[in-house]
């Protein structure tokens, strides 16, 4: 892995800041080369070959158990569905990240059922870090007793897998009267100690409920403390950022890290200012699975690289 | 000025008493005396944004949006946890002050309770 560092350097800055939407796009960050790569679900057996082996891991993001409104009366039916596809895939993840609001109302059977259709992925390993809407009882008490053992209840945590270093981050427990999300200066110097550990090589993942750069600050889409956590991670020469939120896919990259937002399962948000707020996106019921889905990423150590791949249900 | 105020408030306060202990001897309950004042929340804000109350009056917020909101105080002393489309939050202000309060979801909602 350590050999990694020095093709790390020369791709460093080559990387220009995009953001991209869409349905079923691939990502491919190599060699200082961002490439989208189109990726309808029917196509993906044909460009199996350019993603040979084994996506490490996978990104699952607001699933909203308990939202019965009309942009998706059925959003345990689209976890279902989502859990069914993933269990379908031709290669298993090893392991399952889910990037917050898996409720709507942090209700104690809204988790309950949650917690019920996810135990049906085929996939043991979950990791999670709580949504905004997961802990408006207070201090997270139904979260905390359930997902909580992670982080001795602090929310925020990491561990290692396949020589990636995961780290898990809260950013909605602080909020700034301008209405961003924070980390909060705990988090901040936990997270540098964390990080001090690990040589610049080692790939590093990082995932947060709200996006850690600033995508539209009227409606607080963005973390506002995130710059410091960014320069602890500037070093790295791999870095993913997963983050959801917004219902939507948004990327950029600054350097070796990469920032992207996952979609929902439950429903889609508006694009940055587009309506009163961040509300649920009505939109005609044939068009709704094209706007739901998850994000596999698949982590390739020579050179160290991101593979992220975006796919809808429909 | 001071002296002013104070003798307003003093006003005021004897003003309410005296309405009460009216209500109270014409056999009409204290609370339609003291009844609820209305905020709601529509389209990602609190309306109105500030409210003036007298100590003793209930606040009771509505949530007109499809998305929940909470009601937040920023100091802790009060919390609705998440209120769905229609659903109500109600609380009593006891002490004057300034109550500042958020939705924790959507943090730049922003608004403020002041009891005299």
């Amino acid at each position: 892995m350590s050999s990694d560092s020095e093709v790390n350097q020369s791709r460093r800055g080559a990387l220009k800041c995009l953001a991209f939407g869409g349905a079923g796009t691939l990502f491919v960050l190599s060699g200082g080369v961002l490439a989208p790569i189109d990726l309808a679900l029917a196509a993906s057996k044909k460009s199996a070959h350019a993603m040979a082996g084994m996506p490490l891991f996978l990104q699952i993001s607001d699933t909203h158990i308990g939202f019965n409104k009309e942009a998706n009366p059925d959003v345990a039916g689209t976890l279902k569905e989502t859990i069914d596809f993933v269990n379908a895939m031709p290669t298993k993840p090893a392991l399952t990240i889910h990037t917050g609001d898996i409720t709507h109302l942090s209700k104690a059977e809204e988790f309950d059922t949650a917690s019920q259709l996810l135990s049906g992925l085929n996939i043991t390993e979950l990791h999670t870090v709580p949504g905004e809407h997961d802990i408006t009882d207070g201090i997270g008490t139904e979260y905390f007793s359930r997902f909580g053992q992670a982080s001795a209840n602090r929310g925020y945590y990491s561990f290692d897998h396949n020589g990636v270093h995961f780290v898990a981050l809260v950013n909605v427990m602080n909020f700034k009267p301008n209405g961003l999300g924070a980390f909060g200066d705990d988090q901040l110097a936990w997270l540098e100690q964390d990080l001090k550990g690990h040589s610049s090589s080692t790939p590093i993942v990082v995932f947060a409920h709200m996006p850690m750069w600033t995508i539209y600050e009227p409606w607080g889409w963005g973390t506002g403390d995130a710059d410091q956590a960014t320069s602890y991670l500037r070093r790295f020469g791999s870095v993913t950022v997963l983050n959801g939120h917004i219902h939507q896919i948004v990327q950029k990259v600054e350097g070796n890290i990469t920032f992207h937002t996952a979609r929902s399962t439950a429903y889609p948000q508006p694009t940055a200012g587009d309506g009163p707020g961040p509300g649920p996106l009505k939109v005609p019921s044939d068009q709704l699975p094209r706007m739901l889905g998850i994000t596999s990423i698949r982590i390739l150590a020579h050179p160290s690289s991101a593979q992220l791949t975006d796919t809808t249900l429909g | 000025m001071l002296t002013k105020n104070l003798a307003r408030n003093l006003a005021n306060t004897f003003a309410v008493t005296a309405m009460l202990a009216t209500a109270s001897m014409a056999g009409i309950g204290i609370a339609q005396a003291q009844e609820a004042k209305a905020v709601v929340m529509k389209n990602f804000d609190f309306s109105p944004m500030s409210i003036t109350i007298k100590a003793g009056t209930s606040v009771t917020w509505k949530n007109l949006d499809g998305e929940p909101h909470t009601v937040t105080s920023v100091d802790g002393l009060f919390r609705s946890g998440a209120l769905d489309q229609n659903d109500s939050f109600t609380f009593k202000f006891d002490k004057p002050g300034t109550y500042k309060y958020l939705c924790s979801i959507h943090p730049r909602m922003m608004a403020s309770v002041v009891v005299q």
